[in-house]
């Protein structure tokens, strides 16, 4: 039965792994940048939601809805007047250009808010738990598993049934064929980078519920969010959820087996899907 | 007054020039072809019109504005739309998704929606919910048309629309011309097949390494005239 | 009129004159400079090995690679297992940091050549991430917290006792002598190394492979296997110095040895401060580095924001870094590898 109990855990641990990824391989998909910041920005974030919190004295959620619209704005102009710069054939500089991002964001929040853990202030819902015959399931997870859940539902609605989707299915296709179509590539970029991060504030707040965060924890969660991606496949939604799944119950079986193995044991079950299938469990057809 | 014309039209790619001052006209409701051998420049003198490629302010000119350094996607918002060579469907878009898209940067009423482009090319509606790269050469280059119809354009680029394709599959795309004349654009159609050309349009423009070589009624021009404007008086 | 295929220049035969009175200076070096000199200097050395190799790897190799910890960390345990565990002298044992290095990178590579691009980056640094996990596993060697080198092996090492009477200096510095010794000798036969690479048939191939890997198919290049020979030839040259580093520092930890921002932040933000795919780049980078390094280190997380924004700044600026706004300006290239065709005819006309 605790078996059962671990791989439960492992799959609602996913939920989160799989918000940490949603909107890299929103990204990915859409123009083929790989955001080395992607973490250290779930981490500002977490800080985001906190400053809310503590200044205005808002309830979690409340503040993060309020840091969306504040998220997707900056995801918006950092893509238009940053990372656009550094689209094209060379992939030397986005990852360049973004891993400088990701060493300046995480300084930038070291000096802002110290190195020292923080936690959003937690409620009764945040340690609450529902009885499923011999299993007991924390309410946080499953809020976070169903949010993951919905986020995929959405994002594959908005791609499949509204024409901003089709216009970023069609700039990832052919940009030059797109700016034909009236598309301006460069807009449609920012907007995916701005929807990114608007997904990047909801992870960050179950990031922030359910555990301390500091500064540096940042490159972990780029880590956990890329090895969901490739094992889901590139710019698969739902192929990304399942990554998460199986990096999430990798790590607490791992856990189960010996409380240091947890990270180790994700980033093995990695090896072994890239060894076994290196294009991942969903390939896109046309890449 | 001509709805678009090129003043002084010169283009690069690179170090390399591929248009040395090309000047050309079309007039509202009137039909041009350019023909030319290929690297004459015609591809690029619609890419240059279209925005894909950047040019001098005044060097193109839509209803008497200079639109020649604009965007493409600018350009295509005040109705001059493309069908690029290739036909350059979408993978990721099903058949009415592609038809779709291009309404996405003009969206004015007019006489073509996806009724309309079904009733044109009756085909497209059994397909429409197929990728668009599912469908024959012949089905991708009607939706190609039928996505930049979609927009209800002012001026329409036909980039090479007969290229790779059968004769008969050839005539069946050309048939679609009179209804898009009479819903109210004006075309300019690029064509290597001489006689598709010369049936097709009120002008001819013959081009040679970038210029301009001939340029007339199809009546008015000879076969000869055409043969020296196409490959140069020495052949 | 006979021609000539070179690659020399003026400035490089003016260079080499120069770098031979550089290298003789550097050389006797710890003989009129105290041992904080010595120590920055060794500072500056094996970072500019590192940057060298990451430099091979991404600046003409095209891999670019968030992984070197895992390089320089295997090494240094490498170094601190033979010599704790088996007795042998620290000194021979800087080979052996490099042949772990090599080791791991062989599995490394096979995973990581997998990914394409900017995925290959993140899969070597989850490979470090392993790497380290596994490393902190090593209970002999102190698990997660470290271990340190026993003054028995550093007392004894080779070459050691010789400084200490030779420049009349006590143990310790003559210990920082040794290695500054050895750093000197690394990066000297690391760039020598790299240029001679890079002027052979293989570096042509390489430099075909990183500007058109289908052109380079096409003439006869076999890129995978290039890829392999950067890739294992980086990790051997980044394990040594994995090695000497902890060498000198005599202390070790997981956490220390596999750190990110030591070994590959601070080496990428010197190759392109300096100007990727050069060789002249990391040296100047180096010296750009250690000088901010020198101007800042009391602002803490001030200096590594100030890096971050001024790599970004270069690589949509002088995606060049500087050396190649310099070369640019000068035509001055110290370490040409262009072959450059003098005298004969352009084309044959008739006399």
């Amino acid at each position: 039965m605790i078996w059962v109990d671990t791989i439960i855990q492992g799959i609602l641990l996913g939920g989160l792994y799989a918000l940490f990824a949603a909107g890299l391989s929103l990204v990915f998909g859409i123009m083929r940048l790989v955001n080395l910041a992607h973490g250290d920005l779930i981490v500002m974030g977490a800080y985001l939601i906190l400053l809310l919190v503590t200044l205005l004295g808002l309830p979690p959620f409340l503040a993060a809805a309020v840091a969306m619209p504040v998220m997707f704005c900056l995801g918006w102009a950092l893509q238009k007047f940053l990372l656009n710069r550094t689209l094209g054939d060379d992939i030397l500089p986005p990852l360049l250009v973004t891993f400088g991002l990701s060493i300046a964001l995480q300084n930038a929040l070291l000096e802002t808010f110290s190195a020292d853990s923080q936690r959003l202030p937690t409620s009764a819902l945040t340690t609450a738990s529902v009885q499923a015959g011999p299993i007991s399931l924390g309410v946080m997870p499953l809020l976070t598993f169903a949010s993951a859940v919905l986020v995929i539902i959405a994002l594959n609605q908005l791609f499949y049934r509204t024409e901003l989707g089709r216009a970023f299915r069609a700039t990832s296709d052919d940009a030059t064929t797109a700016s034909l179509m009236g598309i301006k590539p460069a807009n449609i970029f920012a907007t995916a980078t701005g929807i990114a991060l608007v997904i990047v504030t909801i992870a960050a707040l179950y990031l922030g519920l359910r555990a301390n965060f500091d500064p540096n924890i940042g490159p972990a969660r780029l880590i956990y969010a890329f090895e969901a991606v490739i094992i889901g496949g590139l710019g698969s939604l739902w192929g990304t959820l399942l990554g998460g799944i199986i990096i999430g119950v990798a790590q607490t079986i791992g856990a189960a087996v010996n409380p240091e193995w947890q990270i180790l044991a994700g980033h093995i079950a990695f090896l072994l899907v890239l060894l076994v299938r290196p294009r991942g469990l969903f390939p896109r057809a046309n890449d | 007054m001509a709805l678009l014309q090129t003043r002084e039209l010169i283009a690069h790619y690179g170090d390399f020039q591929a248009l040395f001052g090309v000047d050309i006209e079309l007039a509202e409701a009137e039909t041009i072809a350019i023909i030319g051998a290929n690297g004459a420049g015609k591809t690029t003198l619609m890419r240059s019109i279209a925005g894909v490629l950047k040019n001098a302010a005044e060097a193109v000119q839509f209803d008497g504005i200079p639109i020649g350094a604009e965007p493409s996607d600018e350009i295509m918002a005040q109705g001059v739309a493309m069908v690029p060579e290739g036909r350059k469907l979408f993978p990721s878009l099903s058949v009415e998704e592609n038809l779709l898209i291009g309404t996405y940067g003009r969206k004015i009423a007019g006489h073509w929606t996806l009724d309309t482009v079904y009733d044109l090319f009756p085909i497209l509606r059994e397909r429409r919910n197929s990728p668009g790269t599912a469908l024959s050469g012949g089905q991708q280059q009607m939706v190609a048309i039928g996505r930049a119809l979609m927009s209800n354009p002012r001026v329409l680029l036909c980039d090479e629309i007969s290229l790779g394709l059968a004769p008969v599959v050839i005539k069946d795309i050309y048939k679609a011309v009179p209804a898009i004349k009479a819903a109210g654009a004006s075309l300019i159609v690029v064509e290597q097949d001489i006689a598709q050309a010369m049936a097709v349009a009120d002008r001819v423009y013959c081009m040679m390494e970038g210029r301009v070589t001939l340029s007339g009624t199809p009546d008015s021009l000879s076969r000869d005239a055409i043969h020296d404007a196409y490959f140069g008086a020495g052949h | 009129m006979a021609y000539s295929v070179t690659t020399q220049t003026p400035a490089s035969r003016i260079a080499s004159i120069a770098g031979l009175i550089l290298i003789i200076a550097l050389v006797a070096l710890p003989f009129f400079a105290g041992r904080g000199p010595i120590q920055d200097m060794f500072f500056i050395l094996t970072m500019l090995v590192l940057a060298q190799f990451w430099n091979l790897l991404a600046g003409y190799g095209g891999l670019v690679s968030i992984g070197q910890q895992a390089f320089v960390g295997m090494g240094a345990y490498a170094l601190f297992g033979v010599v704790i565990l088996l007795g042998l002298d620290p000194v021979p044992s800087i080979l052996l940091a490099g042949v772990a290095a090599l080791i791991i990178a062989v599995p490394t590579a096979f995973f990581a050549f997998r990914l394409n691009g900017a995925y290959f980056a993140i899969g070597t640094w989850v490979i470090a991430e392993v790497v380290r996990l596994l490393v902190a596993q090593w209970k002999t060697l102190g698990g997660g917290t470290g271990t340190s080198l026993p003054r028995s092996a550093t007392k004894d090492m080779w070459f050691v006792e010789i400084i200490e009477e030779t420049l009349g200096v006590r143990s310790a510095a003559a210990r920082d002598i040794l290695a500054y010794w050895l750093a000197l000798v690394l990066a000297l036969a690391t760039i020598g190394g790299i240029y001679w690479l890079l002027r052979t048939r293989r570096g042509l191939a390489l430099a075909a492979v990183r500007d058109n890997m289908e052109a380079a198919k096409s003439v006869g290049v076999d890129a995978a296997r290039m890829k392999w020979m950067v890739f294992l030839t980086s990790a051997f040259g980044t394990g040594i110095a994995g090695g000497l580093i902890y060498m000198q520092k005599a202390r070790i930890s997981p956490d220390a040895a596999f750190s990110v921002t030591d070994w590959t932040a601070y080496v990428i933000f010197i190759v392109v401060i300096g100007g990727i795919g050069t060789i002249e780049g990391p040296i100047v980078g180096v010296l750009v580095f250690f000088a901010l390094q020198s101007l800042l280190a009391d602002f803490g997380s001030w200096y590594l924001m100030t890096l971050g924004v001024l790599a970004i700044a270069i690589m949509l600026i002088a995606p060049r870094g500087l050396w190649g706004l310099f070369s640019e300006r000068t035509g001055i290239q110290l370490f040409p590898i262009r072959r450059t065709l003098r005298g004969g005819k352009l084309s044959e006309t008739k006399e």
